[in-house]
């Protein structure tokens, strides 16, 4: 079994008495002092997570003439110079290669960040599909900051030198943390206000030191994946896969088709064919969890399976997205969630299943 | 009265011919918050080491085999609103009672010393 990969922040998580696990390749923490308590910080505080595992590639050179316009479902000519959009690479057929977030620094100039299990084939994926233009992998040299929840904001004012105010969602500003870079970027992945910082290695231990004191609760992967599953947002490797189009995974809204890309004739055909699964969201009405992997039953029969399932705090009942097989999906049956030991009764929900009041 | 421990962290207390089934600190502790137990059924028979009931936290979900066989005659229900009460007090909450068929399978058990050695070598 080959050393799982450490994060610049390693050292961090020892002291704060992290559980940690492998995941994708990264000794990753789960939890500090318990998933609820993480959960909790997040919705009604600020959490923070590490997540320098994720991947930042550079780009540079002309967006139209270099073929990387081509390359995701993102049309980068489009996005103002400040502004990142979510989106996809996908293959040929229409499947998912990775969801990522591109972000337009420049004229000539773009940032991508990707899951980190897709480092290494999403790079070779664009880079084989570039005519010119510099593609770099800054992964190893970048570590990645979130500070998520409702006082993420005054936390994060105290590092950098222009006012977070002026900060809309889904737009970044390259600027300087405790003197070194930094990308500060008003994302996440838990629906809560709050903001990504891209700093360097170097930096990185001290600057997650000093937002803890400050009062950003420390929050694990385990925590992570609730808060992102109350929204309803899909997680590579569960929702999204290489054999799942945007369109069955139940994200086809983030694409736009007024520009190519690669998989582009795939997912119009099947717009207009329609998809062989959808996805859809449920409730179990009950503290009962489903988890990746179950059963989706109907009228005695499977008709699909659990993609990511939890137990939501927030609205206090199992929750979970599932894939089911279109043509056997009956609209009026009862939907059953198989347990293994019984079945029991879902209900389809509208996402996100949490939202604030 | 005497406490015991089988392999899958289940504790049990015999008193009379009833046993006391809970699970350990330490099972507690790697499954993190506590979210959903589901109980056995009062009536219920059981052998030893059957999966009766279930339990879940927020990263987790896992069986509980009772660690002597019996006829379930108790379940705490306080446990279906108030799974946390595990996560606050595992040694000292009770999951279900059973009436147990043959006490020697509790004389099978390890003792506290038992389990803390067995436990350290995971």
């Amino acid at each position: 079994m080959s050393e799982l990969k450490r994060t610049a922040l390693f050292e961090q998580h020892e002291k704060l008495g992290a559980k940690n696990i492998g995941f994708c390749g990264w000794e990753m923490p789960v939890q500090y002092e318990g998933i609820l308590k993480e959960h909790e910080a997040c919705r009604n505080g600020a959490a923070i997570f590490d997540t320098s595992h994720m991947g930042e590639f550079f780009f540079e050179g002309n967006l139209l003439f270099s073929g990387i316009n081509d390359t995701t479902t993102v049309d980068v000519l489009q996005l103002p110079i400040g502004k990142c959009k979510y989106g996809f690479l996908l293959n040929k057929d229409g499947g998912v290669i990775d969801d990522l977030i591109i972000y337009k620094a420049g004229e000539e100039r773009l940032m991508f960040v990707v899951n980190a299990s897709r480092i290494d084939i999403d790079f070779k994926t664009i880079n084989d599909q570039l005519h010119n233009g510099v593609f770099t992998n800054a992964s190893d040299e970048t570590s990645k900051l979130d500070i998520q929840g409702p006082n993420a904001k005054k936390i994060v004012q105290e590092f950098v030198p222009f006012d977070l105010d002026d900060l809309g969602f889904f737009s970044f500003a390259e600027s300087e943390i405790m003197g070194g870079f930094a990308l500060v970027s008003r994302t996440g992945y838990t629906g809560e206000l709050g903001y990504e910082l891209y700093v360097d290695n170097k930096i990185a231990p001290k600057l997650w030191e000093k937002l803890v004191e400050r009062g950003a609760v420390p929050a694990g992967l385990g925590a992570r994946d609730v808060l992102r599953l109350e929204m309803g947002y899909s997680l590579y490797g569960q929702e999204l896969d290489e054999n799942t189009t945007p369109i069955e995974a139940g994200v086809g809204f983030f694409v736009k088709y007024d520009k190519h890309f690669t998989g582009k004739e795939a997912l119009l055909k099947q717009k207009e064919e329609g998809a062989p699964r959808k996805s859809i969201a449920f409730k179990t009405n009950s503290k009962r969890a489903p988890r990746h992997g179950m059963e989706i039953h109907q009228n005695g029969q499977k008709i699909g399976v659990v993609t990511s399932g939890t137990f939501s705090p927030s609205v206090q009942s199992g929750i979970g997205i599932a894939s089911l097989d279109t043509k056997l999906f009956d609209k009026e049956a009862t939907l059953e969630l198989s347990t293994g030991r019984k079945n029991i009764e879902i209900t389809i929900e509208k996402l996100p299943f949490y939202s604030k009041k | 009265m005497i406490k015991k421990y089988s392999n899958e962290h289940e504790w049990a207390i015999l008193d009379g011919e009833v046993a006391s089934i809970g699970l350990s600190a330490y099972a507690v502790e790697q499954l993190g918050d506590i979210t959903f137990v589901e109980l056995p059924e009062i009536g219920a028979e059981a052998d030893k080491d059957d999966s009766i009931a279930f339990i879940e936290s927020v990263k987790a979900a896992s069986d509980i085999y009772t660690p002597v066989g019996g006829e379930v005659v108790e379940a705490n229900e306080e446990l279906e609103n108030k799974p946390e009460l595990l996560n606050e007090a595992a040694e000292t909450t009770w999951i279900f009672k059973l009436k147990v068929s043959d006490a020697s399978e509790f004389d099978t058990l390890m003792d506290e010393a038992g389990y803390k050695a067995y436990i350290e070598t995971l």
